[in-house]
């Protein structure tokens, strides 16, 4: 098997951790998310709690810890819809040429960008998790050390498998566009909707129907879901709802983003192969 | 294709839309040799370069190089050419070392031997210093010796250097020409893009000029040279409408072209024998001389006479060449 893509992926790491000023707002961007917003929502949110006592022997958390969950899957979402922003670059200054012309096949063009995108992702969010744990989020609640280790593992599977989708659509847009301002409002379009319409900062359980029915085709949603059932659990109580996740709800989610991804993979290599830089 | 040629293009025609870019174009480049291919601006030269290192598909026609099919098989012929785009092509965040390396391993050479032959070609392109430097910190003769030890690194079968010495200064050219001509002795064939004739004058084993989707004449430099007869005569004087009409029905005389400031005679025998006859003609018909000069045809005439037009160049080059600004 030929291992071109590692040369891809090579490279956009050594970009990303060259870019001092994109390499530190990228780490702390989230932290700022939890440290200001986390921090204000929580201290209202508690008080509403209070209204609406959880049930007897469900563990009840708060709206930091709820939230944490959202902040990862969110950063996740913004770390991978710029990922394949590098391929527009490598377009519009021509150093593509020297890719196309050289034997790599073209898929590696894109796993190469769409591995950058996970390793980007997972960084951010052990960065996320540690932070949060500073601060307070309760995560992991009465894990023992090998739990724990598989909590974690499982919020990178499902965190990987999410970006991964996200980078090679963010590829897929890259390759098809012409302008970095074009690309920018199309990320904007996509994340904002995706974002609001998710379980990321607040319950989907009481949305009207319609958009009840987006979130349910919304990645986002089956990132948090897989998210919070590992760092959280699979009983909690939080904004006066018990959730209760089965081991078939976990798989769903995973399955959804898998083949979410298997999409996204398949326009990213449709507008690699049909991509002509002279 | 015969056993000497590496590039064979047999009726290569390609549009975008309705122009018509490349317009059944045939010539073959054969082994070991430096065949420059000439051409003013938007001549078809860079669709027929993207289409031989397989960047555009083939529309039209039979392209083989080193070799292989382009059609049936683009990954073959990617492993044996090299490419100096003719537009700078280099991370300016990576440093020389590893724009080197990325390199190396699109082309899958093993870790050793990308080490060795990256250490060889920074020797002979004179950047071992500077291996660790960042390329956006290198001057521009720098990093076009870069891209020239990139393109080498593969060891191409062929080299392809498109515009290679552009904008760069009379002593990094004559540099990179040694580098070209020494990578050419040891067996490589180089397909050479230029708008500089004397470049192409100096390098070319063979000189092909296509203009309008054409090869228009194809020939070593002397041969080019020689089509526009033997001498040409670069008279000035007091009237060089009169002296022009005078030397247009003289024998001797191939052609006559009217300059700025003067008036060029393509002679069609020996010169030095030619002149003296022209100076006898003039007096005769008291034209007073200003200034003469006979020389031998240069590329660069050779370029105007079958392009009909100067190279049309990018402004910011016109300084090397002021020669060549006068027959507009």
């Amino acid at each position: 098997m030929s291992l071109e893509f590692i040369t891809i992926f090579w490279r956009d790491m050594l970009r990303f951790v060259r870019f001092r000023a994109l390499l530190i707002s990228s780490l702390l961007q989230p932290a700022i998310w939890m440290a200001f917003f986390g921090v204000a929502m929580s201290s209202s949110f508690t008080r509403f709690g209070t209204y609406a006592p959880s049930p007897e022997g469900v563990m009840a958390i708060g709206y930091l810890t709820f939230m944490a969950a959202g902040v990862i899957a969110m950063t996740s979402m913004f770390t991978s819809l710029f990922g394949g922003m590098s391929l527009l670059f490598d377009k519009t200054f021509g150093l593509m040429r020297e890719m196309l012309a050289s034997p790599m096949p073209r898929t590696h063009l894109i796993l190469g960008i769409g591995l950058s995108g996970v390793v980007k992702a997972w960084i951010q969010s052990l960065i996320i998790l540690s932070f949060g744990l500073i601060i307070g989020v309760n995560f992991f609640q009465g894990k023992n050390f090998p739990e724990l280790a598989v909590s974690i593992l499982g919020i990178l599977l499902f965190v990987g498998v999410f970006s991964l989708g996200f980078t090679f659509l963010s590829a897929a847009i890259a390759l098809r566009q012409e302008s970095h301002e074009g690309m920018q409002g199309i990320i904007t379009m996509l994340s904002m909707p995706l974002f609001f319409t998710s379980n990321a900062l607040y319950p989907i359980e009481n949305f009207p129907v319609i958009l009840k029915t987006i979130a349910l085709f919304n990645p986002l949603t089956y990132l948090v879901t897989g998210i919070r059932s590992f760092a959280i659990g699979d009983h909690f109580y939080a904004f006066g709802i018990e959730y209760l996740y089965s081991s078939g709800e976990i798989l769903l989610a995973l399955g959804a983003l898998v083949l979410f991804t298997l999409v996204t993979f398949s326009l990213a290599l449709y507008s690699v192969q049909r991509v002509t830089i002279t | 294709m015969t056993e000497r040629s590496i590039i064979s293009v047999k009726e290569l025609e390609h549009r975008f839309g309705d122009v018509r870019a490349v317009d059944g174009i045939s010539f073959t480049v054969n082994k070991g040799e430096v065949f420059s291919f000439l051409g003013p601006n938007g001549a078809g030269k860079s669709t027929v370069i993207n289409i031989l290192i397989t960047l555009l598909h083939l529309q039209k026609g039979m392209v083989t190089v080193a070799g292989h099919d382009i059609q049936k098989s683009p990954s073959l012929i990617r492993n044996s050419i090299g490419i100096v785009f003719q537009n700078e092509v280099l991370d300016r965040d990576l440093t020389v070392w590893e724009s080197m390396e990325f390199h190396g391993r699109l082309y899958a050479i093993p870790r050793d031997e990308r080490r060795d032959r990256i250490e060889e070609l920074l020797k002979i392109v004179e950047l071992t210093e500077k291996q660790g430097i960042r390329t956006k910190y290198l001057s521009g003769g720098m990093r076009r010796r870069l891209e020239i030890a990139r393109g080498l690194m593969t060891r191409p079968e062929i080299l392809f250097l498109d515009e290679p010495t552009i904008g760069l200064d009379p002593q990094t050219r004559i540099r990179i020409w040694d580098y070209i001509r020494r990578v050419n002795k040891e067996g490589t064939t180089i397909f050479l893009t230029t708008h500089y004739m004397d470049e192409a004058d100096q390098l070319s084993s063979r000189i092909g000029i296509i203009d309008h989707g054409k090869i228009i004449i194809e020939g070593t430099p002397t041969e080019l040279k020689n089509t526009l007869g033997s001498d040409i005569i670069y008279l000035d004087t007091d009237d060089n409408d009169r002296t022009a009409s005078l030397l247009t029905n003289f024998q001797g005389i191939h052609s006559v072209r009217m300059m700025k400031d003067g008036v060029n005679a393509v002679t069609s025998i020996d010169g030095t024998r030619c002149l003296p006859q022209v100076f006898d003609l003039l007096s005769l018909n008291s034209i007073k001389i200003f200034g003469a000069n006979l020389k031998k045809p240069s590329m660069d005439d050779v370029f105007i006479h079958y392009t009909g037009k100067e190279i049309r160049e990018e402004s910011t080059e016109k300084a090397h060449h002021p020669h060549m600004r006068r027959g507009r």
